[in-house]
């Protein structure tokens, strides 16, 4: 135990610290503190996020009517391929990263993050990385114009000279993600105030936690799967090329063993969310704690064997078309176990619709919306008429836009008041939330006719039949994009001023977090809570 | 699609399963016994899924409307039981195994490759289709036939005149792949460069053509007609612009097809005898060879010669084009070259049209080197 002396000596040193604290360009760069970190994580995902939202307004305006009216067919596969790659690696990842810099340690009792160093360094490499993938637009050879799911030999052979640039970017991003995902086990592991046993975490740290596991394993596949796209295209070895002993579709079974964990690595922090949100709205325990943590674990666990079905029309045997079908449909079970649960959560609360709700409640529609389109696809018979069309963009987006980009909506609201000490504009939140809700559903929703009526994915120009959806859909994508700058208008004057939030903004809010004051001190928690 | 259209798609026929499978908003029916089965199947699971909704947004509807603070609702207590855990873990497991069980069965169904009557080998490349009738003797490329000026209107025409494009606007092509109706037909799917994906939703067909791998499908089509679809998996620039064109025929007019074919295979060899001896003025070689240059070269070196760099490399000042053989110029089309894009057309194009193109792009753009080719310079130094 700590003597008071020591308790003294920890806040001196704090306050000592505190002094010394660098200003201006420096305190950033330098930093190893997790809620700066966390900081530069979340505004580099919003950047990201609005770099890749600007490419998918062009992606929509030249999909606004038939013909080719603005950009090349070309350009049109390097937008596609970049906005899929920064939507992936650029906003929703590093944004989740941001949470949980900022929200573990204070959830779970520490003082910072376990390695506060390596912390500093996992998120600046991530801007040289996206220097690079972006840079490669003003190449000769042109941005990477094979997909973000980069299909050799496409991306080999065929490829219009930016492999390499993209192999190193997706190398760093890698190695961001991984010394990312290691400071998460570790501080988890090993920081956890005395008395919060595993089961007692918030669940918000559970799902960070698995996630955190999800990312050890799989990102190594990724770079491994790089870099044999790297030497296949530079250095003549034949991975998946045919002529050499090797086999294209080889690596799509990689590249998928790495991707279809990574789709839960977008997903279930989301789950962690509105895991917190929910309850503190509703005013009510979360139900089923630990068939929660049960459900996010098995969830995780079958990510791993669910990959091929990705693949349906590559020419895959019956055996494990079957196989696939079937571990994909059993994913349905724990992912409906964790819907029932929110609404039992919210079912004989007493609900108020703070803004987080709002998103909270959209996410659990919506997402769900994406996982009834997603049971659809598991279907291989089916599959076969849905693969690569709209249909699939429909589903893909639900899940990630309403899903993980509402979640941290929900999220961002709710731990506002936490980080800047100020509540937020109230009117222009709502705003933000009925135009987002609106257009992205007129955004996404035709998406699933025009995939049914077989409008292909990834195509420049389409035929005629397609043109009115097509048109519906470029609305509600400008719609929405513009709606997100709302979004960016709430941040800065929530940063800059605001009513004064007191340490629990929400009165059924539960955890540590709300325990110190708002805005967070520089340093929380130098003394660990005691849980009972 | 109208608004009014669409209201009324919405309103009058959302339970109406028949109204469904005309409108544009569904999967089609299709027109074999695979695709039927595969759409009762996906309307199966869609009703599930709706059924399911309205039981799960049913119940937080409720919750948001009768148990809200502002209404006095306080929350009560409970947050855990075992027994409604269990309860909503099997229900879904039964659930899904009965969407299982005809899912199972479709599959088998569709992967039965088995006593087929007819083979054609489709092989997919940068952007066009290749089909070939084994037992016939007969093959041929299948390319888009939606002219340029349909779709290229970047160009400041941002007018959105759709009456110029055609009913078929980028679902057409030259040369129809031509099959007979109530017969097996089985289709190996390959491809010379990258991944293709042929695909046509009428036979619930969507195989991926893989480079040096051949994969299989079948159709038994009921109905003679012509149907539509379009390459599914990206591989590249064109992506967009390589449809497929089914034209079902009764037996006997597939027939008499078989035989046109066959006749017209002869006529081709001939007419290539005949060009070897022929020599053709450099006015005829350069109309000939533009002619084809815009149709089989201009995707990527561009109508000007100029390429997409470095990719598609520029044929304007060229050396290859400018200061290389003659010879060396015609093996780099006739035979393509290993690793990049450029496919060889020794295949696609005949002896005189290979001449014309390499005569047009060694004297077009001010590449002005004078050369002549004629068809059989192309036959001497193709290598064959």
């Amino acid at each position: 135990m700590m003597t008071t002396d020591t308790l003294n000596n920890t806040n001196d040193h704090d306050e000592h610290h505190d002094e010394h604290q660098m200003t201006g360009i420096k305190r950033w760069l330098y930093t190893t503190n997790h809620k700066d970190i966390g900081t530069l994580y979340l505004w580099f995902s919003f950047i990201m996020f609005l770099t890749g939202g600007a490419m998918a307004m062009v992606i929509r305006a030249e999909l606004f009517q038939p013909g080719l009216q603005i950009v090349e067919p070309d350009f049109f596969n390097q937008l596609t391929t970049v906005h899929g790659l920064i939507m992936v690696f650029g906003a929703i990842m590093p944004a989740f990263t941001g949470f949980a810099n900022w929200m573990l340690p204070m959830m779970i009792g520490a003082p910072d993050m376990a390695l506060p160093r390596m912390n500093n360094w996992s998120f600046w490499i991530l801007p040289f990385a996206f220097a690079i993938l972006l840079g490669s637009f003003f190449m000769e050879s042109g941005a990477p114009n094979f997909g973000w799911t980069f299909y050799a030999p496409l991306s080999t052979t065929y490829s219009n000279g930016s492999t390499a640039f993209f192999v190193f970017a997706v190398h760093i991003m890698g190695i961001s993600s991984i010394m990312g995902a290691i400071n998460i086990v570790v501080t988890i592991m090993n920081l956890r105030a005395p008395g919060m046993t595993y089961m007692k975490m918030p669940l918000f740290v559970w799902t960070f936690f698995i996630t955190a596991y999800l990312l050890i394993a799989v990102m190594p596949v990724l770079a491994g799967v790089v870099t044999m796209l790297l030497t296949d295209t530079y250095f003549g070895t034949s991975f998946f090329d045919a002529a050499g002993g090797g086999d294209p579709v080889m690596f799509q079974h990689i590249f998928w063993f790495f991707g279809h964990p990574e789709v839960y690595i977008m997903i279930l922090p989301a789950f962690g969310i509105v895991s917190t949100t929910i309850p503190a709205f509703s005013r009510k325990k979360l139900f089923g704690y630990s068939s929660m943590v049960y459900a996010t674990s098995s969830i995780a666990l079958l990510s791993f064997i669910v990959w091929a079905h990705h693949m349906f029309t590559t020419g895959m045997p019956l055996f494990g078309e079957l196989f696939f079908m079937y571990c994909t449909m059993l994913i349905a079970v724990p992912t409906g176990v964790k819907v029932f649960n929110w609404v039992a959560t919210m079912w004989r609360g007493s609900l108020t619709f703070e803004t987080p709700m709002l998103f909270s409640i959209a996410f659990v529609i919506l997402f769900t919306i994406g996982g009834f389109s997603g049971l659809m696809l598991a279907l291989t018979p089916v599959d076969f008429q849905y693969h690569d069309t709209y249909f699939v963009v429909a589903h893909f987006h639900y899940v990630l836009v309403t899903g993980s980009l509402f979640s941290i909506f929900a999220g961002a609201y709710y731990w506002l008041p936490k980080w800047t000490g100020h509540m937020y504009n109230d009117a222009l939140s709502k705003w933000h939330f009925w135009c987002s809700l609106i257009s992205v559903n007129l955004l996404f929703f035709p998406m699933h006719f025009l995939g049914l009526a077989g409008m292909p994915r990834r195509i420049p120009d389409y035929a005629l039949q397609f043109a009115d959806f097509n048109k519906w859909v470029s609305i509600g994508g400008f719609a929405f994009g513009l709606s997100q700058l709302i979004f960016l208008a709430v941040v800065i004057k929530c940063i800059k001023g605001g009513d004064k939030a007191p340490a629990k903004p929400w009165d059924g809010a539960e955890g540590l977090e709300w325990t110190v004051a708002s805005p967070a001190p520089y340093h929380t928690f130098s003394t660990p809570p005691k849980i009972d | 699609m109208k608004i009014s259209n669409l209201g009324w798609l919405f309103l009058g026929s959302i339970f109406s399963s028949s109204a469904w499978a005309d409108s544009q908003l569904n999967l089609t029916k299709g027109v074999t016994a695979i695709s039927r089965e595969v759409y009762d199947l996906h309307m199966y699971t869609l009703y599930i899924c709706i059924i399911i909704g309205i039981v799960v947004f049913g119940a937080m509807f409720w919750s948001m409307i009768f148990h809200r603070k502002s209404k006095g609702a306080v929350a009560a207590d409970f947050h855990e039981s075992t027994k409604v855990e269990i309860l909503w873990t099997a229900i879904p497991i039964i659930i899904l195994i009965a969407i299982a069980v005809p899912a199972t069965s479709t599959l088998i169904d569709m992967e039965n490759n088995d006593d087929s009557d007819i083979t054609i080998q489709i092989t997919g490349s940068q952007w066009k289709w290749h089909y070939k009738y084994f037992d016939q003797g007969i093959e041929y490329y299948s390319v888009l036939s939606t002219p340029r000026e349909e779709y290229e209107n970047q160009n400041g025409t941002f007018d959105g005149n759709n009456a110029k494009k055609g009913e078929n606007y980028l679902l057409e092509v030259d040369r129809h792949l031509v099959i007979p109706v109530n017969k097996k037909v089985r289709f190996l799917i390959t491809s010379d460069d990258v991944i293709h994906s042929w695909w046509v939703p009428d036979f619930a067909v969507k195989q991926d053509a893989n480079p040096g791998f051949i994969n299989e499908a079948w159709a038994i089509v009921e109905k003679a007609g012509i149907y539509r679809g379009q390459c599914a998996e990206l591989c590249g620039k064109d992506h967009g612009f390589m449809p497929i064109v089914v034209e079902v025929k009764s037996e006997a007019d597939y027939e008499i097809w078989i035989q046109e074919q066959q006749q017209l295979v002869a006529q081709v060899a001939n007419a290539e005898k005949a060009s070897l001896s022929a020599s053709m003025s450099k006015n005829e070689l350069m109309a000939l060879g533009e002619t084809t240059y815009m149709a089989y070269c201009a995707a990527c070196h561009q109508p000007a010669g100029t390429g997409i760099p470095p990719a598609f490399p520029a044929l304007k000042g060229s050396p290859v084009v400018t200061s290389g053989s003659v010879s060396e110029h015609i093996d780099v089309v006739f035979n393509g070259r290993a690793g990049t894009g450029m496919q060889g057309y020794g295949k696609q194009l005949s002896l005189k049209e290979i001449a014309a193109v390499v005569t047009y792009e060694r004297n077009a753009w001010g590449n002005d080197t004078g050369d002549l080719v004629q068809s059989a310079d192309v036959k001497a130094a193709s290598g064959e």
